[in-house]
């Protein structure tokens, strides 16, 4: 009777099955996911065999994609997935960890306090959260660009970008046609206004992990930092961002798996052509835009070409990913040794 | 009392929603259900037969995807749907994949114009010399002589043509090529006829939207498109000079002029690359639905057969408002007729 109105009692033979039925459930889902992976890259590779031993590496090194000849290469794909991937990443990295500090460092919320010192509301009961308020909203924000549908990103580059660029990108070609970053004239879609898109599409992986890296930094090392007599700017630079750097990286390395794979947005705004070209302002092409536009109409023979291909993106993807996790225990070696 | 156990709920609301998930796919037993899918460019005139046919007709229901002409043809080869369309017809190696045999029949028509964006032009004239010069990259600015000889009085900018074709493989594209090949040997030797060729020039994008996008967006930019999405848009299209010398502006007149001079073998697949009537529109074709020769389940194939009737007979006056071409009279008896060849397999149900 005692034992009844005890605190700790032992578990039911329910609560026993279900624990038991609810770790199997998760255990099942894990290896379902990994067996997923490995399903679509072992279809993929199938598919992609006979196309494989017909063309082989030739087919990463040669230009021409032309059904009629049976002539299929992917340089100019594989060349403008490398080439606005890294740039977006430059461009939307450079943005992005600016913008982590920002939010990180309380600038906004300094500014706000300072304005409601103006009206000594900064210990208010209501206005005194302003602050704190204005930069989650901010922080929102910019995670909510990430919330935007690719398709819609593209009709914003098509319609407003490009327009809004191009007389300082024509400008451009004619005044310093000579650099070969400029070496054409951009018509209409081309690598700059993809690149420009992508760059804002992964700015919130970035803003959002690197920001968590920031605040993560313990407030110790700050203190340190200026008690040492550094000033704001030199702590930053080189006391919190190389030892946020792990997560950092983290980030952008998400961020150019993103970049790689984006599809839709590219298809409409990269011009689609088969060139390998430096300039910013020449049309390119992607390996997923190919796919997705070939693919609804491609004939039998064409399928399994595109399976080579589908096969070199997951590659360049895993290669990317190798070499950032490499990074990424490099950098937070580092990190413990200066501990 | 005791609170159940998270993981219990957990369990609980996975079966419930399993459950709901697996009950909510039966369909209903009574009444048809025809499954097609095929070519994007006839889908909005599709769409609206099958709903007014299955708006009169109850219980029968008709599912049409536009997911392009290579798709439909696909699908009809695996059997997984009741019928497919496609631009491109059919060709011979995949019509033997299926046994029991295929049935094509043209359903309506369309045309491709040409479409631009040069300030202060409302109407442009392009020689047949001039428009495959374009795609072939050899006339490569707009006051280009060839240009220039066919519109006096037309101030033409100094400006480079900027060519946009379509990105994804399509029977738009399909139709298009084939023309230029019928007009110029050098198109046909390269980049020669495909739903995605190997263009020699110019940017390129996706679907009807997404080239009518690039050229109203680029100045001195020139594309193809269909006739009715361009229409619906009110876009400039250019006047193009047919094979006997006439410069014809797209037109539901010109264009029937040129689907006319089609000579239907006994599979109902013809082409017209190159129409020689006088004052036919120079890119026109027809798009087809294809049937199996045999259906197994007799209730589709009466709703097969009374559909596609419909669609030959009264539907034809409801294709001009979308911006298609109405078949021919003597075409559409034609296809009429070989409804006719569709039959109830001997083992039907």
């Amino acid at each position: 009777m005692a034992e009844a109105k005890a605190i700790t009692q032992p578990p039911t033979g329910l609560q026993r099955a279900s624990d038991s039925i609810f770790r199997g459930l998760c255990y099942s889902f894990a290896w379902l996911s990994v067996l997923v992976v490995i399903f679509i890259v072992l279809r993929i590779a199938f598919a992609a065999a006979p196309a494989v031993r017909q063309y082989g590496l030739g087919f990463l090194t040669t230009r021409t994609w032309d059904p009629n000849r049976d002539q299929f290469g992917i340089l100019p794909e594989i060349w403008g997935t490398l080439y606005t991937s890294l740039l977006a990443l430059a461009i939307g990295g450079a943005f992005g960890v600016a913008a982590a500090v920002f939010l990180s460092e309380g600038y906004l919320g300094g500014f706000v306090f300072s304005l409601l010192k103006v009206f000594h509301l900064e210990f208010h009961g209501l206005w005194g959260k302003l602050p704190e308020r204005v930069e989650d909203i901010l922080k929102n924000l910019i995670e909510l660009l990430a919330a935007i549908p690719s398709v819609v990103y593209g009709l914003w580059g098509l319609w407003v970008v490009i327009p809004l660029i191009r007389p300082a990108c024509n400008w451009l070609h004619l005044k310093m046609g000579w650099f070969a970053p400029f070496g054409t004239d951009l018509s209409g879609p081309g690598v700059l206004p993809a690149v420009l898109v992508l760059s804002i599409m992964i700015l919130p992986t970035i803003t959002a992990i690197s920001r968590q890296a920031l605040v993560s930094v313990p407030p110790k090392l700050r203190m340190a930092a200026y008690g040492l007599g550094a000033t704001q700017w030199e702590t930053i630079l080189a006391v919190i961002l190389p030892t946020a750097a792990r997560g950092i990286l983290g980030g952008i390395l998400l961020a150019f798996g993103r970049a790689l794979g984006e599809t839709m947005a590219l298809a409409m705004l990269v011009g689609n052509a088969n060139l390998v070209s430096i300039s910013l302002f020449s049309p390119a092409n992607t390996l997923a835009a190919l796919l997705a536009n070939t693919f609804p109409e491609a004939h039998p023979k064409e399928i399994g070409v595109l399976m080579y291909a589908a096969l070199v993106l997951l590659g360049i993807t895993l290669v990317v990913n190798m070499v950032g996790a490499f990074i990424l225990q490099r950098a937070s070696a580092g990190a413990e040794g200066g501990k | 009392m005791k609170i159940p156990h998270r993981s219990f709920m957990f369990l609980a609301a996975i079966i419930t929603v399993s459950f709901v998930a697996c009950s909510g796919n039966k369909s209903s037993s009574n009444g048809v259900r025809l499954q097609g899918a095929g070519a994007s460019f006839p889908a909005p005139l599709y769409q609206k037969w099958f709903k007014s046919y299955s708006a009169a007709h109850n219980g029968v229901q008709i599912d049409y995807q536009s997911v392009g002409s290579g798709s439909g043809v696909k699908s009809v080869i695996d059997k997984t749907v009741d019928f497919g369309a496609s631009d491109a017809a059919m060709t011979p190696e995949d019509m033997a994949k299926v046994d029991g045999g295929v049935q094509l029949l043209p359903m309506t028509a369309g045309c491709i114009v040409l479409t631009y964006n040069l300030k202060g032009v409302t109407s442009l004239k392009l020689s047949r010399a001039a428009y495959a010069g374009i795609f072939l990259g050899k006339v490569k600015k707009w006051n280009d002589p060839l240009i220039a000889k066919e519109n006096p009085g037309v101030s033409l900018p100094d400006e480079p043509v900027n060519v946009v074709v379509r990105a994804d493989g399509s029977g738009t594209t399909f139709v298009f090529t084939k023309h230029l090949s019928a007009i110029s040997p050098a198109f046909a030797q390269s980049p020669g006829v495909n739903t995605l060729p190997n263009w020699p020039v110019g940017t390129r994008s996706k679907g009807n939207e997404g080239v009518t996008a690039s050229v109203m967006m680029t100045p001195g930019a020139i594309g193809y498109i269909e006739y009715g999405y361009a229409k619906s848009q009110n876009l400039p299209m250019a006047i193009l000079e047919n094979k006997s010398g006439n410069f014809v502006a797209p037109t539901t007149e010109s264009a029937q002029a040129a689907l006319g001079t089609a000579q239907f073998p006994e599979n109902l697949i013809a082409w017209v690359p190159d129409s020689d009537a006088k004052d036919a529109y120079p890119i026109a074709t027809y798009t087809w639905i294809i049937c199996y020769k045999q259906y197994h389940d007799k209730a589709k194939f009466q709703v097969i057969q009374d559909l596609l009737t419909y669609c030959v007979t009264d539907g034809q006056k409801e294709s001009e408002a979308l911006g298609y071409i109405p078949l021919p009279a003597g075409v559409a008896d034609k296809s009429k007729a070989a409804i006719q060849n569709i039959t109830l397999a001997p083992n039907a149900s």
